[in-house]
């Protein structure tokens, strides 16, 4: 990997103008994809602005409603912390299962969403339980911030600080893990609120998404029969050497039938 | 280039490293601390780990500047004077190895895992074990050794 120059920020501002004052500037979360991907030269910042001395990015808080999680919080934090486990414990499993426990040390939850890889586990959770991004400029609901393929409504520089994730009635997230790499073949994460359903799937397509059809379903009937039959068109699914596009249109389904048998199970925040 | 202070298997260390330093490079090559192995080189196969303020981390994804300050266990720092720890010997034990390259790293996480879980489970150790590559055992002489060291150190 090239050399850099390495700064280590404590507060926010301070972060944002290394940021703005460097010519190719990145910033260093959990680092469990940005170092790889400069050792494979795919990236070569000239400066590295480590975000691991910022004190305020690391907070977990929860009241009734919200869950307000830190954006430098790691994957091994969120899935031992007692203010996710008792309102949201499908979040808490969702980050108890990310990677391996090495990584789960060291990702964190903006470090992943801002990656907005296809695969990852976070996008489906934000997503599918309406969650809140906030930034050092402003606040961004998930079904504005995972554009595309790796692609965020990020502006250059901007940091995320938190993340707020209501607390539904009913939630769970079952994936069907790529048996290697530990990324999500396929992750669906179903949440209710009231009569509000809402399902994100992650891993089989481009970018996370969800499904309108078995929201409109679920929403009558919130069981797994209210599933049969209902399908997601595979043209625009992901398709490589792990799955072909029509396997992983299957396995939404059936994913999606097991999380809310599991959220029915969970009753979530009730 | 930066320099920092760092604590590795309880002794006091103070090393200048470039910013592009990986913490596996560091112990390695700065400190000569050989058992630590480089297998995939990206973040996969563990054969790194190590603890950094007594949480396993992949060794070759983290930059070594970001330990300063810390507290980092190798493999060399666990066993006691001339001797085996209780997992090390339960690996002696129960044929835990063949080739032994992945062995530091399993030691590491193991020894992580028994620390924070007395009472695993089998399920739970194999969950544990998810970041830690064996090419020769099939794990199932790791996961008994694991369950024996850890009835071992129960007593």
């Amino acid at each position: 990997m090239d050399d850099f120059s390495y700064q280590k920020p404590s507060t926010l501002g301070d972060a944002v103008e290394a940021f703005s004052a460097a010519d190719d500037g990145v910033y260093l979360a959990g680092g469990q994809t940005i170092l790889p991907v400069m050792k494979l030269g795919l990236a070569a910042p000239e400066e590295v602005i480590d975000l691991n001395g910022i004190e305020e990015l690391q907070a977990i808080t929860a009241s009734d409603s919200v869950i307000s999680i830190g954006a430098m919080a790691t994957h091994a934090t969120v899935a031992a912390s007692e203010d996710v486990k008792q309102p949201l414990p499908a979040l808490a499993s969702l980050a108890g299962i990310i990677g391996d426990p090495q990584v789960r040390n060291r990702g964190t939850i903006g470090g992943s969403i801002a990656n907005n890889d296809p695969a990852a586990d976070y996008p489906a959770a934000l997503l599918a339980l309406g969650a809140t991004i906030t930034t050092d400029k402003r606040q961004i609901a998930a079904d504005d911030f995972f554009l595309e393929i790796f692609e965020t409504a990020l502006e250059d520089g901007e940091i995320i600080t938190k993340v707020d994730f209501p607390v539904p009635d009913a939630a769970a997230y079952m994936k069907f893990a790529n048996p290697a790499s530990r990324f999500a073949l396929v992750g669906v994460f179903v949440a209710r609120t009231g009569n509000s359903v809402r399902v994100a799937v992650t891993g089989a397509g481009p970018c996370v998404f969800r499904v309108g059809d078995m929201e409109a379903a679920l929403e009558k009937d919130f069981s797994a029969a209210a599933l049969d039959g209902i399908t997601v068109p595979t043209d625009d699914l992901n398709a490589d050497i792990h799955a072909s596009a029509e396997y992983r249109g299957h396995l939404i389904g059936v994913l999606a039938k097991r999380a809310v048998e599991v959220a029915k199970e969970n009753g979530d925040g009730q | 280039m930066p320099k920092i202070n760092l604590t590795v298997n309880n002794q006091s260390v103070t090393k200048e490293v470039e910013g592009r330093t990986l913490l596996v490079e560091l112990i390695r090559e700065g400190l000569g601390l050989t058992g630590t192995h480089i297998g995939c080189d990206t973040s996969q196969c563990g054969a790194c780990v190590v603890h950094v303020n007594g949480q396993p981390v992949k060794s070759c994804t983290m930059l070594a500047v970001q330990a300063d300050g810390a507290d980092v266990l190798t493999v060399e720092g666990v066993s006691p004077d001339g001797g085996l720890s209780p997992l090390q010997q339960a690996l002696h034990e129960h044929h835990g190895l063949q080739c032994g390259f992945c062995t530091p790293g399993m030691v590491m996480t193991a020894t992580a895992l028994l620390n924070d879980n007395p009472y695993p489970t089998e399920a739970e150790v194999r969950h544990g074990l998810e970041g830690n590559l064996c090419r020769c055992t099939g794990y199932q002489n790791i996961v008994e050794a694991i369950m024996a060291a850890a009835k071992e150190i129960r007593g």
